[in-house]
């Protein structure tokens, strides 16, 4: 109950404060299981994308939180999960197992791994099959929760970069895309671009002003069979920064 | 006729009044309805494209006018505070049109802050409590200090007269601007019974956007050279005369609305038509400067729509004027 109000609240200021609007320009909102991904410049862009879905979509679609940040306070840790149903992952990624240990874990960088770290060159030459990469997948591995939400039918909004970027450019996407990509090849990818939010809400600032805010949704793109890694990351986020322009 | 309506109440008299705009408005939608029934020969794919987006167009004003018309009826019925809170609002999202618009850096961050979240509320409570001395130099003199001081204090120097000016104008326009609408609202005339400010609102309204509408009309049916073709193209002085002219017409007519006399509400009016059509002619180089054809989602809605600032920025420039000629003319 009490969540459901803050849902509201929240919905209202933050459509107050920047209208909220959703641009579907590749796709049309629809049911089905997709992996959104995005620009990510503030912490305010889960809030912002989450509001921009509509009514139907936003019960069946989980935003991935860092956990250090969403779960420092009580109040974050509450509104996470009963307003946003968030899933959690950890951005200190446990350390890279060695390359060449096992098929799947040649990309065990995480999704949130700090930038900078290191870049398995290798990929397996046989591509396994998604049911065996998913078994493959660790326990303790930052992407076993989000394997878990998208096993069970759910949508999900992630931020390949990691970290909250602050030049114009999205930062170079981290594997976490790919490695899902590869493990749920029925998932739809699709790309969305969120403007001016770091406007709202830059860092270190508490006080959010009224700016208008967009989030523009694209045409969905596709792992390509044999596609490698790097290049299919690259146009993963070639994919979000031409929406910038529409 | 005329001897019944004096022998209304004002509050008749005002319910009245809406009657007539609601009245107009209902038999515009029908005409357009009605007119969307007829069946359209088979012409080119062109025209007919052409037809639909200025029927699209037409409905999108239609819908404006009607969003208008109920909720200046609702204010009004709320009584004056609602109003004047009302007006904030209007004022609230048409800065935010504004700001998103004018590319701010981090330093700015507590200015804007300080604008939305202290100067807009507080100049509207100054118009609410009547304060009408202090509210019309509040802006001008006080937080033009203000905001510059506050942005100095963020310790960043690149362009930070532009940045300034870009946010003085935000709120002269839509703040300063917006908030002489209520004003004229709360403005008492000796020797009438007081509550007649909504005649006025009414009066401006209706007087600055016929103008702006004659203005358009008569630029697109006798196209002449454009004054300022860098800026807009649709602006040339045959129409614009005619455009003032007759909305200092009709003010001249409306004037037993208002507490003029004929002659008086004529030069008022023209007053009002050339502030608020040279008001538009600026915020369209605004605009041109910016790269944008509409305040609204970055000049590119979905809707086609433009934005809130499109539909209110010549009453933001024409209300100032207005109302300090009338307060000065008349010595309130």
């Amino acid at each position: 109950m009490l969540a459901k109000l803050m849902g509201f609240f929240l919905l209202g200021l933050v459509r107050v404060l920047t209208g909220s609007q959703a641009r579907w320009y590749g796709c049309p909102p629809k049911a089905e299981q997709r992996i959104y991904f995005a620009n990510h410049q503030s912490h305010a862009d889960l809030v912002m994308i989450w509001a921009a879905l509509p009514e139907e979509l936003r019960s069946i679609t989980r935003p991935i939180a860092a956990r250090d940040y969403w779960t420092k306070t009580p109040f974050r840790q509450w509104i996470t999960t009963a307003v946003f149903n968030a899933i959690y992952v950890e951005r200190q990624a446990t350390p890279p197992a060695a390359p060449g240990d096992a098929p799947a874990s040649a990309a065990a960088e995480s999704s949130g791994a700090p930038p900078g770290g290191p870049e398995p060159a290798t990929a397996p030459p046989i591509p396994p099959s998604p049911e065996a990469l998913r078994a493959a997948l660790p326990e303790g591995d930052p992407l076993a929760p989000l394997v878990r939400a998208l096993e069970s039918g759910d949508s999900i909004i992630l931020f390949p970069e990691g970290t909250r970027g602050h030049g114009d450019d999205p930062q170079p996407f981290k594997s976490g895309l790919f490695r899902l990509a590869q493990m749920f090849p029925q998932v739809v990818l699709v790309p969305a671009w969120i403007n001016n939010v770091q406007r709202v809400i830059p860092k270190g600032e508490v006080v959010p002003v009224p700016i208008l805010c967009s989030v523009t949704f694209g045409a969905p793109i596709e792992l390509a069979p044999g596609e490698e890694r790097r290049p299919f990351l690259d146009r993963a986020r070639r994919a979000v920064m031409a929406l910038r322009e529409v | 006729m005329n001897t019944f309506l004096r022998s209304l109440t004002t509050t008749q008299q005002i319910g009245a009044l809406f009657l007539v705009v609601f009245g107009v408005l209902s038999l515009v939608t029908l005409w357009a309805f009605l007119r969307n029934l007829r069946e359209v020969p088979d012409g080119d794919a062109d025209a007919a494209a052409t037809r639909k987006a200025a029927a699209r167009r037409f409905r999108g004003l239609l819908q404006t006018s009607w969003a208008m018309a109920t909720v200046f009826w609702v204010g009004w019925a709320l009584g004056d505070t609602a109003a004047t809170v009302l007006f904030a609002l209007v004022a609230f999202f048409a800065l935010r049109e504004f700001i998103t618009l004018s590319p701010t850096r981090r330093g700015d961050h507590r200015s804007l802050v300080l604008a939305f979240f202290v100067v807009l509320p507080l100049q509207f409570v100054l118009v609410g409590t009547r304060h009408f001395d202090l509210f019309t130099v509040f802006i001008p003199v006080y937080v033009f200090l203000a905001l510059p001081v506050v942005s100095a204090l963020a310790n960043d120097p690149q362009r930070f007269l532009e940045r300034s000016a870009k946010l003085q104008w935000g709120i002269m326009v839509c703040v300063y601007g917006m908030s002489h609408v209520p004003a004229l609202l709360l403005l008492d005339f000796p020797g009438q019974e007081p509550g007649r400010g909504a005649f006025l609102v009414f009066y401006l309204v209706l007087v600055v956007q016929t103008c702006m509408v004659v203005q358009h009309l008569l630029g697109r049916r006798f196209p002449h050279l454009p004054v300022a073709p860098q800026v807009s193209q649709s602006f040339q002085w045959a129409s614009w005369l005619a455009g003032v002219a007759v909305g200092g017409l009709v003010g001249g007519v409306l004037s037993f609305i208002t507490p003029f006399k004929p002659g008086q509400a004529l030069g008022m009016a023209l007053l009002a038509c050339v502030a608020g059509s040279l008001g538009h002619l600026v915020m369209k180089a605004l605009k041109r400067d910016r790269g944008i054809t509409s305040w609204g989602m970055q000049g590119q809605s979905v809707t086609g729509a433009g934005g809130l600032l499109d539909r209110v920025d010549a009453l933001c420039f024409a209300a100032p004027v207005f109302f300090h000629s009338v307060r000065w003319y008349f010595g309130l």
